[in-house]
């Protein structure tokens, strides 16, 4: 969350699976009709942690074990939400999306539309992406772009513990589906979150986390802080603005542009695949907005179009990082 | 409650003349409720004969016919109370009718509008084409509605080919393990466009599988609208009231129901489809012998309520119903283009808006023929 919004609200230090956590206690809290389903997410806490004692403290009822069946976890979350209620599934791991497509992309997404707009559709879809963890490439990938691109879904990536809780809690009170995609390597990241229960962020706002004048560097997830250390340590050299969209669809086009019509240089830095993905949306976008304010070709930071390898040392080649964020300032600065 | 089933039995209460079967039990439906079933067959009889016909008249698009299968559809959905919801595939249009959906809907639908989909109270899910797929919709709205206390039952319909599908299996399953008020009522007749009822599984029945997620599984003959009502009313109270914990035998004690309802389609699959390639016309008129409408006529008229004059005016009703749904739907103004990023999401983004504005500068500079050209 960009520093000057922060200043304005009480905050407290923690980590982006606690205000995820946080997010989902309040609303639960909030709203009668919110609950959880998932694949361990009750008693054990989800495998990654992130529901941990919501079980103990909201029941059975509203913090549900479903059998292991992603079509019928994202199914079931379409039809009591169609009627009424607003269910927040969690996916394990992204890479398990794909038993659900269907679900996903011709009835959740479309739900509203077949339904001639008699229907709300308030469904949250958690979900893990990315690398890092010596996983394999079955529990690793980053799938955002693919969630992205189908009409009627929405989608959000937080970089920071704010943006965590914010877009967690909007994702929730929102009444179209929207997947929020959490990294799994920033899940211990700390930062400044505001406690007040009515703070959310608005689905479609980025945010500018460091203003800079040289280069626009648009980041996202594990990305974003990442950026952030480059930015720092270039400072005094070059001049770099980071960016989180935060929101990937709607994506937040003009505060993206008006940065590049300011620095005329731009790096898209995006955990996901090169070919046919985020990277190539934003930069599209910019250049449809902003082509006569370039002064260098835009680069883009990602995971080349191969697997996640097993191999700790390979896959640490394999991610993109700071480093490779700078090298590609570097290249145009 | 009734007793319980074991799902190789056929729960049949009439014979193909319409006479009451040795020892089968007549459910308990007033005169009115039985000329109305009546009724409603023969009005999606007749609403299926002229459906194909637009087609075939460029009218209207591909369709889905049902004749045949009128029983199961009007037998089932009359068992319904208001508050209950159905869950249709692509071939429930007497069901949907009997719920309260217009046939001006169904065929504003069919003609290439979503709007159709909007019938206002009537508690139906929109059509489901993509096979198996409002098994999990259910199911999840019979699990959501057991959550807020909502004392409803949640009716499915889906064929014998859906139940290959993953989504029947995660859908039962699920219903299952949380014990939710839903029925999962197949319409199994016979065919997945070419492939025979064999073909999708080994199982004996098909209702013999609700056994595997521990409810109960009833097979029924689905062209006796006495019959399917029965086992259907009895199912919704299982799944609103279930019976004692403990009752030993399988599934008694669990609120969902699998119901099997042995049927066939007379006609295609749907008017893009040509049965002859792959099944016999005597298969067909073996069938038509146990067609549903003249054995609940028969029955009717051996008890004294309907008699020529009554079964005449109900043809000619169900004629002018139909012929005044079709003016309906016809007449009906088609959407307008930008209607078209309308419901993508519950407000439309700036993406769309600037998508729509698009269209519209398209459409005053050129016009709408050119653009349709
Ligand atoms: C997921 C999916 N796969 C394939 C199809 C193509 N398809 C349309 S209808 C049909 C046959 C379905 O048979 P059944 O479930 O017995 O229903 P019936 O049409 O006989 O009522 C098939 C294969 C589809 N619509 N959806
Ligand atoms: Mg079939």
């Amino acid at each position: 969350m960009a520093q000057a919004e922060l200043e304005q609200e009480q905050t407290e230090t923690m980590t982006v699976r606690e205000s995820i956590r946080q997010a989902l206690r309040e609303e639960l809290e909030h709203d009668e009709d919110v609950y959880i389903i998932g694949e361990d997410v009750g008693a054990f806490g989800g495998v990654l942690e992130v529901t941990g004692n919501l079980y103990e403290e909201f029941g059975e009822e509203r913090v549900r074990d479903t059998p292991i069946a992603e079509a019928g976890i994202i199914g079931a979350a379409t039809g009591a939400a169609a009627t009424g209620t607003r269910p927040v599934a969690e996916l394990m791991f992204s890479d398990f999306t794909g038993v659900a497509m269907e679900q996903i992309m011709n009835q959740m997404a479309k739900m509203r539309y077949m339904f001639g707009g008699k229907t709300d559709m308030p469904v949250t879809v958690r979900t893990t992406e990315g690398g890092g963890m010596g996983a394999a490439s079955q529990h690793s990938g980053t799938i955002h772009s693919w969630i992205s691109h189908f009409p009627g879904l929405k989608a959000v990536a937080p970089g920071t513990a704010a943006a965590a809780k914010g877009l967690t809690k909007a994702a929730i009170r929102s009444d179209d589906p929207v997947f929020v995609f959490e990294n799994k390597m920033i899940y211990e990241q700390q930062g400044e979150v505001p406690t007040d229960v009515e703070y959310t962020i608005p689905i479609g706002e980025a945010a500018v986390e460091r203003e800079g004048e040289d280069v626009t560097v648009v980041g996202t997830q594990r990305l974003v802080g990442e950026a952030l250390d480059v930015a720092e340590s270039l400072s005094g050299d070059v001049s770099v603005e980071v960016i989180d969209p935060r929101s990937l669809y709607p994506l937040d086009t003009d505060t993206i542009v008006e940065s590049v019509k300011k620095t005329g240089r731009m790096v898209v830095a995006d955990e996901s695949p090169l070919s046919y993905g985020t990277h190539a949306e934003i930069i599209a976008r910019a250049q449809e907005e902003a082509f006569f304010s370039l002064d260098a070709p835009i680069q883009r930071v990602g995971t080349p179009d191969t697997h996640m390898p097993f191999s700790t040392p390979l896959e640490q080649e394999v991610l993109p990082g700071g480093e490779d964020v700078k090298d590609a300032i570097r290249r145009i600065t | 409650m009734s007793t319980h089933r074991d799902p190789r039995d056929r729960v049949q209460v009439l014979d193909e003349d319409g006479g009451v079967r040795e020892g089968a039990t007549v459910p308990d439906i007033d005169e009115d409720s039985l000329t109305e079933m009546y009724r409603e067959m023969r009005l999606a009889r007749h609403f299926d004969r002229r459906a194909v016909s637009l087609q075939r008249q460029g009218r209207m698009g591909t369709y889905p016919p049902l004749s045949g299968q009128e029983a199961a559809q009007v037998g089932s959905a009359m068992a319904l109370a208001d508050e209950d919801w159905i869950f249709p595939s692509y071939r429930e249009h007497a069901a949907a009718h009997v719920r309260g959906v217009g046939l001006d809907s169904t065929l504003r639908y069919w003609m290439g509008d979503e709007r159709g989909n909007d019938p206002d109270d009537a508690n139906v899910f929109p059509v489901a084409v993509p096979i198996a797929t409002q098994i999990l919709h259910a199911t999840g709205a019979a699990w959501a509605a057991d959550l807020t206390g909502d004392d409803a039952a949640f009716l499915c319909y889906f064929g014998d080919g859906a139940t290959s599908e993953g989504d029947f299996h995660e859908g039962l399953n699920f219903a299952g393990v949380f014990d939710v008020p839903a029925v999962f009522f197949c319409n199994n007749n016979q065919w997945a466009i070419s492939v025979p009822r064999e073909r999708q599984s080994a199982s004996a029945t098909l209702a013999q599988k609700a056994h595997a997620y521990g409810f109960e599984g009833v097979l029924v003959d689905g062209m006796d609208p006495l019959a399917v009502y029965q086992v259907t009313s009895d199912a919704v109270s299982k799944a609103k009231d279930p019976g004692p914990a403990g009752d030993d035998a399988p599934g008694r004690a669990t609120r969902p129901t699998l119901i099997e309802a042995i049927q066939y389609r007379f006609g295609a699959h749907t008017t893009a489809d040509d049965p002859s390639v792959y099944r016999d016309d005597d298969e067909v008129e073996r069938w038509k012998r146990k067609d549903p409408i003249p054995r609940l006529e028969a029955y009717l008229r051996e008890r004294g309520i309907l008699d020529d004059e009554s079964v005449d005016a109900i043809g000619e009703s169900v004629e002018s119903e139909v012929a005044s749904a079709i003016d309906a739907a016809e007449r009906t103004e088609r959407p307008a283009p930008a209607e078209m990023f309308d419901h993508v999401h519950a407000e439309r983004t700036e993406r769309l808006d600037e998508q729509a504005a698009h269209l519209e500068r398209l459409r005053e500079r050129y016009g709408d023929e050119e653009l349709l050209e």
